[in-house]
């Protein structure tokens, strides 16, 4: 059935293996459009977990220039001020390269690590740059960094079974 | 397993500069960001054409799955109506007994009213409603509070009108689409709504917190004394919102200052109404003419 049972058998076409990151990230970020009046801002934000799983899973499948494309479409739809995600998101990738450079041993437990501190930094700064300094939202947010951190496994699960779909590049 | 190192994929040129073109833009792309931040920093409505652009293609989707989860809900509801319907019976024919002198009361009380409001010739300003709708989804992500209503600029909706629910005041329209529209919700951290006190009618402002919760700020010359369950309706001052409308209930004791519960919730399942604003804009103030250098006076030498 997968491509990783038949390693012979026909492969995606090009395109199509270069579209799938974008199009799970995307995804993700469609995720916020589930009708649902949020009193809090609970809900972990799903593209940057997909977008940092592809990241630290396959990361040649995105270019470096994508989160920034990826992070303008999630801004469109997540209320945040335009631009955030756009900065944020590009400014994850090149966090991730820094990690890249400097660690020696590398495991799911040290991606998950990184990805850890991605998120905090997003979300924090995120927090920073839409919210006046007065606004009572921190519990709120930790509970958030909280969840996003701990559904990271989740996404990079969802991210490895479509990676196993578009392996033979 | 152990990071490779090197950074070049490979032996070839061509390979090697797409690399460092990828990185160019991506700096590019963070440069973009950071210009689209500081202009939306400093004009917030900037841009609302791209976003509701994104909101009139989801604004669909998600009233069908909203349709769907109403749908899904009201089948234990219905079950459950089925099954209490005698108890409910009964009780609401013993609240109909308790209730029906203090009905004739308020009727008379109406009446009254209605006959010395016609005897001091007030104008009651009733705002019309635009349009009845439902906010279809939210920014569950961002720690801001906005709603998607799925009724706009066709339907009549224009920035700046009140939205109401149910159960008291939702937020105002702050964006527009063709088809949908951007709800600012009274609990986002910026927003500020004039309110009174039901009672005294002790004027304060219901800022948003965050949090889910709004916080009631006096702005009376005295010191205020906000007690828990004391109610805050909104006031009518600046015209944008109609007086009477419930905001909050105060939580918890405070001088000047405490936490209030909204009454209503942003929810997908009930419909909200869109009205005109309370009283109509002010009309544009005429631009003065002002000489654009001050004349200097002759001879003002001494």
């Amino acid at each position: 059935m997968t491509s990783a049972l038949q390693p012979f058998g026909p492969t995606l076409p090009r395109s199509r293996a270069r579209a799938l990151p974008w199009a799970t990230v995307m995804a993700g970020s469609l995720v916020s459009i589930i009708p649902v009046g949020a009193t809090l801002p609970l809900m972990p934000p799903f593209g940057l977990l997909m977008l940092l799983a592809w990241r630290l899973l396959a990361p040649l499948a995105l270019r470096r220039w994508a989160p920034a494309v990826l992070g303008l479409f999630d801004d469109c739809l997540s209320g945040q001020p335009l631009g955030s995600a756009t900065l944020l998101w590009t400014l994850c990738f090149f966090l991730v390269d820094l990690f890249d450079q400097r660690t020696i041993f590398r495991a799911f437990a040290q991606d998950w690590l990184i990805a850890a501190v991605a998120i905090t930094f997003c979300l924090v700064a995120g927090r920073l740059l839409a919210t006046p300094l007065g606004a009572h939202v921190e519990t709120v947010l930790i509970a958030q960094i909280a969840v996003s951190i701990l559904l990271f496994p989740l996404a990079s699960r969802a991210v490895a079974w479509v990676d196993r779909r578009r392996i033979a590049e | 397993m152990a990071a490779s190192r090197d950074r070049r994929p490979g032996f070839s040129r061509r390979a090697q500069y797409s690399l460092f073109l990828s990185y160019i833009l991506a700096v590019a792309g963070a440069t973009v960001g950071l210009v689209l931040l500081v202009l939306s920093q400093f004009n917030p409505p900037a841009f609302a054409a791209l976003r509701s652009a994104a909101t009139e293609v989801t604004a669909p989707v998600s009233s069908g799955a909203s349709a769907v989860i109403r749908a899904v809900a009201s089948v234990p509801q219905t079950i459950s109506t089925y099954f209490r319907v005698h108890d409910e019976n009964a009780a609401l024919r013993a609240e109909v007994a308790r209730t029906h002198d203090t009905l004739v009361q308020a009727r008379i009380i109406v009446r009254d009213n209605r006959r010395l409001r016609g005897l001091l010739k007030l104008r009651d300003v009733t705002p019309k409603v635009v349009t009845a709708a439902r906010i279809v989804s939210s920014s569950a992500t961002s720690t801001r509070r906005f709603g998607v209503l799925n009724a706009g600029r066709w339907q009549g909706v224009r920035p700046g009108m009140p939205v109401r629910g149910p159960d008291g005041l939702i937020g105002r329209v702050v964006e527009t689409g063709p088809n949908t529209a951007r709800v600012l919700l009274a609990s986002d951290p910026e927003s500020v709504i004039p309110v009174r006190r039901i009672g005294d009618g002790m004027p304060a402002l219901a800022a948003g917190r965050g949090d889910g919760l709004i916080d009631i700020r006096s702005v009376g010359t005295t010191n205020a004394h906000l007690e828990p369950g004391d109610r805050f309706v909104t006031s009518g001052v600046g015209g944008l919102y109609a007086p009477g409308v419930l905001v909050g209930r105060v939580l918890k004791r405070g001088a000047d200052n405490a936490p209030a519960v909204p009454f209503a919730h942003p929810d997908t399942l009930d419909f909200v109404l869109v009205s005109e604003p309370f009283l109509p804009p002010p009309p544009a103030a005429e631009p003065q003419e002002v000489p654009a250098t001050p004349t200097p006076q002759q001879g003002s030498q001494p």
